[in-house]
């Protein structure tokens, strides 16, 4: 099996993230619950962990919020900032968990309006301040589409949302761990991340690093092993945004994935991605019949390369693709509608490739060869 | 029952800073161990960190070097 479909979730891990779940599982209680050493084991290592990921994302540890995914990360900062009344600016190339939440909200009161893009799939920062209203209380876009692996650029649209006092949230799905964020420097309130992709954790980890002073209203609240008897949730951060028991084995595979990249350098890692991701492309976009969806003129972008063959159905061509060759690729909707509703591929969907550090330039060879002779076909 | 003696007990706001407290005691040598919060300070069930009356300038650079955050710090019979 070669797998290319990495922007859904990893699958190529380091070994050791595997042998720190299974170490977490035999030996790790509930964190921050007591003080006898299966809980301290767990507090222990939530902590490390959280340490990491405010040195990657230039916060402090008590700013790191672990949730179970991006999209609880995402409800979380939406549902506990915006306010009926309230206006917010996203996006067409969001993913569903940015958009369900605010038809939900808006549903509640919230106005949002959706910048939209060019025919290659980019929005420009300009596009999205000429929608800020008196009214606009955040912007809330992705760090890169899940669909083309375009990148926004977060720092310039974060800078023009703090000139106006607008919060800027990123959804880092598909660039946390890869690629550097800093929440100072690119004027970022909150970005939400998950774990189980390029910063090779597994399922069931994600979380936010959250600006220094901003109060999110929590969507849960419970247990938190502090303040026990206070009737609301404890102010502080992280416990303000973590009720209840944490994925502490999930977590410390998590930490043991942020090693590995730390030990190969991020930016290693990125360029390899990058290069098998280029290389494809350049395998592929000369394929009578194959249309490539994406700004490809830019170097920098995330490792994503989506394409329609002839006018076959995208779902067509990925069960083609797995079931004659062993590739695996992700096709239809990818959860971004008004991106495809951009392209106009609401039918045809797409079929999207999407690179690892772990794959190899023989099997993008090969997936390259594949569709080719689906093309010639 | 143990004998009690003079403490000094830091209450921490949250478990990130009682974690922070103990990893940067143990890595600059400082002496002292995780608690419960004694009911004196605050009920509830947090940590605190307890360490000889001795240690306290030590303690402080700790807390003060890495910006751990506290509820306070006491002297109490434990």
């Amino acid at each position: 099996m070669i797998y290319f479909d990495s922007a859904a979730t990893s699958y190529y891990r380091p070994e050791s993230v595997a042998l720190a779940v299974a170490e977490a599982v035999r030996h790790m209680g509930n964190s921050s619950r007591g003080l006898h050493g299966a809980s301290l084991d767990a507090s222990r290592t939530i902590y490390e962990v959280r340490e990491k990921l405010g040195n990657m994302f230039g916060c402090g540890t008590s700013q790191i919020v672990f949730t179970s995914n991006v999209t609880e990360s995402l409800n979380t900062v939406l549902c506990g900032l915006l306010r009926p009344g309230d206006h917010a600016v996203t996006t067409v190339l969001e993913h569903n968990s940015v958009l369900r939440p605010l038809y939900r909200l808006e549903q509640q009161g919230v106005e949002f309006s959706a910048a939209g893009c060019d025919e290659l799939g980019n929005v420009s920062a300009q596009d999205i301040e000429s929608l800020f209203q008196k009214n606009t209380r955040a912007v809330v876009c992705t760090h890169a589409s899940n669909l083309t692996g375009n990148l926004t650029d977060i720092r310039e649209i974060g800078r023009l949302a703090h000139e106006r006092g607008i919060l800027m949230i990123v959804d880092g799905a598909q660039t946390a761990g890869v690629f550097p964020v800093d929440l100072v420097k690119d004027h970022v309130d909150v970005f939400c991340f998950t774990g189980h992709k390029s910063l090779l954790g597994p399922q069931g980890t994600g979380g936010m690093a959250v600006r220094q002073g901003l109060l999110i209203a929590p969507l849960k609240t419970g247990g938190s092993g502090i303040k026990t008897f206070d009737r609301g949730q404890p102010e502080q951060m992280p416990e303000r945004l973590e009720a209840g028991t944490l994925n502490g084995h999930g977590i410390a595979g998590l930490g043991a994935g942020i090693d590995y990249i730390r030990s190969q350098g991020m930016e290693k890692l990125r360029q390899k991605e990058q290069c098998l991701a280029d290389m494809f492309y350049k395998g592929v976009r000369e394929i009578p019949g194959v249309t490539l969806y994406g700004d490809f003129t830019k170097e920098e972008r995330a490792p994503i390369v989506s394409l329609n063959i002839k006018e076959m159905r995208s779902g067509e061509v990925s069960c083609w693709l797995t079931e004659e060759y062993g590739i695996c690729t992700r096709s239809g909707g990818h959860c971004a509608p008004l991106m495809h509703e951009a392209f106009g591929t609401k039918e045809q969907g797409m079929v999207r490739f999407s690179f690892s550090s772990f794959n190899t330039r023989e099997q993008t060879e090969k997936a390259v060869e594949a569709v080719r002779e689906i093309a010639e076909s | 029952m143990r004998e009690k003696s003079l403490r000094l007990v830091v209450a921490f706001p949250n478990t990130t800073n009682a974690m922070a407290m103990e990893k940067y005691c143990r890595q600059r040598g400082v002496g002292g161990r995780l608690i419960a919060v004694p009911p004196s300070i605050t009920a509830g069930c947090g940590m605190a960190w307890c360490a000889e009356p001795e240690e306290e300038a030590a303690v402080k650079e700790v807390l003060n070097g890495q910006s751990i955050e506290t509820e306070g710090i006491y002297r109490i019979l434990l």
